[in-house]
């Protein structure tokens, strides 16, 4: 077989875990995205600011804090300890919840930028029409902003598929549970096996190549036809 | 009961509003005035767009807002026509005429046919928004206010954004609303052409500030209120066509007191129309003027005189019978022919614009 079933294993663990935290992020995102569009507060910069730190911080700096939050005397610690889950670090759910921290930016700007280009007026439109506030999020908001939702799916899938500081700080390096592809080409590359370290970064370079591609296509296309 | 009452105060950086009106249940209002007047705000403030802190608003009848109410936008009975069309554009022109009628009870629905013929949109039910014209949009954002059978219509400007071409196509469809709905309308609008066509009542709106309110005819007649209407200062007469002169191609029109010749148009005879006069296409005289090419001679009585926009400019209001006519002379004429109150004089009408 061209590839180990060890890399196997990676990659799908790596699917997964992009696929579990892309939809959470819908979901858990959506909302954040929407109050930064509306909101005239004063803590939309704060809050703004505070989305956007994963950006500019080291993973390693965010991988610390949410080790610590999520340790015996942490505050998400104590929280799952009492739900009688245990401790997250070291597990397939304390990756996906570092990566829905790390990846939170990735969906969360692209939908609050969707948001914003719909402006107030469809808002208002279908208030005259009847709808109420949910049903026009749902039956105006959503389809409008449609285009942005996928930009930002796509983006958080492939960032969290690249992530490797906070999965080595939270997750460490357990096979089938938290060693996703871009720890196990670290792994190969310790031990100096070259070969399969090229092989599993060659299929890493084409999925990103090919993720981008399509959404470079596609937004271009979107382009020419408005 | 059959009222619209509206209380708003607003008091914006910049912009304030402070209206108390009474606007009639029926028929169409025009609410005008300058950009920054306020008109669309007050406009948005009934639709419940804006919330305007203690304010009041009763629709025939029922409370809209008091200081215990707020009925949000989307329980108002109300249609609502933007400036642009605003149409969903990831929806059908017939998904946008739909979007509404789903939302309201089953037993208000009317069929589409109406208000599809009304505003001749039939054939381009299935284009997307993007593929109309601006008229045409216009026309579907109209279509689908009336498509939730709104017991009020409520109009911001919607032939702004159009070019003189549209607005002429768009038009003749809001004259055939303004006969055959029952629904009052308020239309907001700076323009004197269309509000002299479609308007019933007229409100008169000036740094957020009423400045008259009334019914058309009377309100364009008045001289103490600063309604700037500039070179479309003048009136609107109710009238019947009542003679056609096929030699001449000219119809004679009665108006409560008196009657005026204009070029035939091919209206009915009986048939109702508006008539503007604008007060540049009146001229003044003292004796009977027998060797002129003006057709229209009117007898009548100089009952108000008041200073124009322009210094050297007055305007003569003249009433003829139960009507008003509004004459602008020079104040160096008007001197010349020693105008005054009270006075006897022939009137000179130029021209007259008729209006269905």
């Amino acid at each position: 077989m061209w590839l180990s079933n060890d890399d196997l294993q990676a990659i799908w663990l790596t699917l997964r875990l992009a696929g579990i935290v892309t939809a959470i992020l819908f979901v858990v995102g959506t909302p954040v995205a929407w109050w930064l569009a509306q909101t005239s507060s004063r803590w939309k910069g704060p809050i703004s600011a505070v989305v956007a730190l994963p950006l500019v911080l080291p993973p390693s700096v965010l991988g610390f804090y949410l080790l610590l939050a999520m340790g015996p005397s942490g505050w998400i610690g104590q929280f799952t300890q009492t739900l009688g889950i245990g401790l997250l670090p070291f597990t397939f759910w304390g990756l996906v919840i570092a990566s829905v921290f790390y990846s939170f930016p990735f969906m969360v700007q692209p939908v609050q930028n969707a948001f914003e280009t719909i402006g107030t007026r469809p808002l208002e439109v279908a208030a005259t029409l009847r709808a109420s506030p949910l049903d026009t999020f749902f039956t105006v908001v959503l389809p409008l902003a449609a285009p942005g939702f996928l930009t930002a799916g796509i983006l958080t899938f492939a960032h969290t598929v690249g992530e490797f500081g906070v999965v080595l700080m939270i997750g460490g390096n357990i096979p089938d549970l938290t060693r996703v592809v871009s720890v196990q080409i670290y792994d190969h590359v310790e031990a100096m096996e070259y070969a399969d370290a090229h092989r599993l970064s060659a299929v890493m370079v084409a999925f990103s190549f090919i993720v981008l591609l399509a959404l470079y296509g596609w937004q271009h296309r979107g382009r020419k036809e408005t | 009961m059959d009222t619209i009452a509206a209380r708003f105060q607003l008091n914006w950086p910049g912009f304030q509003l402070d209206v108390d009106l009474n606007l009639p249940g029926r028929g169409v209002t025009a609410l005008f005035g300058h950009s920054g007047s306020g008109k669309t705000t007050l406009l948005r403030c009934i639709a419940g767009l804006e919330r305007a802190p203690r304010g009041f608003l009763s629709f025939k009848g029922d409370i809209w807002q008091d200081a215990t109410t707020w009925m949000p936008t989307y329980r108002r009975p109300l249609g609502y026509v933007f400036q642009e069309a605003s149409l969903f554009p990831h929806l059908s022109v017939l998904g946008n005429l739909r979007y509404g009628l789903k939302r309201i009870a089953a037993t208000e629905r009317r069929s589409l046919d109406q208000a599809v013929e009304l505003l001749g949109i039939g054939h381009l039910l299935d284009r997307k928004p993007e593929r109309l014209s601006g008229g045409e949009r216009q026309r579907v954002g109209i279509a689908r206010a009336l498509a939730v059978n709104p017991r009020i219509l409520l109009m911001d400007e919607p032939l702004a954004a159009l070019d003189l071409k549209r607005k002429q196509e768009i038009l003749p469809y809001l004259e055939r609303l303004h006969d055959l709905l029952d629904i009052p309308v308020l239309y907001v609008s700076h323009a004197p052409d269309e509000v002299a066509r479609l308007a019933d009542h007229l409100v008169v709106m000036d740094g957020g500030l009423v400045q008259a309110s009334g019914a058309l005819t009377e309100t364009l007649a008045r001289l103490d209120v600063p309604i700037r209407l500039g070179e479309d200062a003048g009136v609107v007469l109710d009238a019947t066509v009542a003679e056609r002169d096929a030699q001449w191609q000219l119809a004679r029109v009665d108006f409560a007191g008196g009657s005026l010749w204009s070029r035939d148009r091919g209206l009915a005879l009986g048939q109702h129309v508006r008539v503007r006069v604008l007060a540049r296409d009146v001229s003044l005289a003292t004796e009977h003027q027998e060797n002129t090419s003006i057709l229209n001679l009117l007898s009548g009585k100089v009952d108000a005189i008041a200073d124009d926009e322009h210094p050297g400019l007055a305007l003569v209001r003249v009433q003829i019978g139960g009507s008003v006519l509004l004459a602008r002379v020079t104040k160096r004429s008007a001197a010349a022919l020693g105008i005054a109150l009270g006075q006897q004089i022939w009137v000179q009408v130029k021209s007259v614009a008729l209006m269905e």
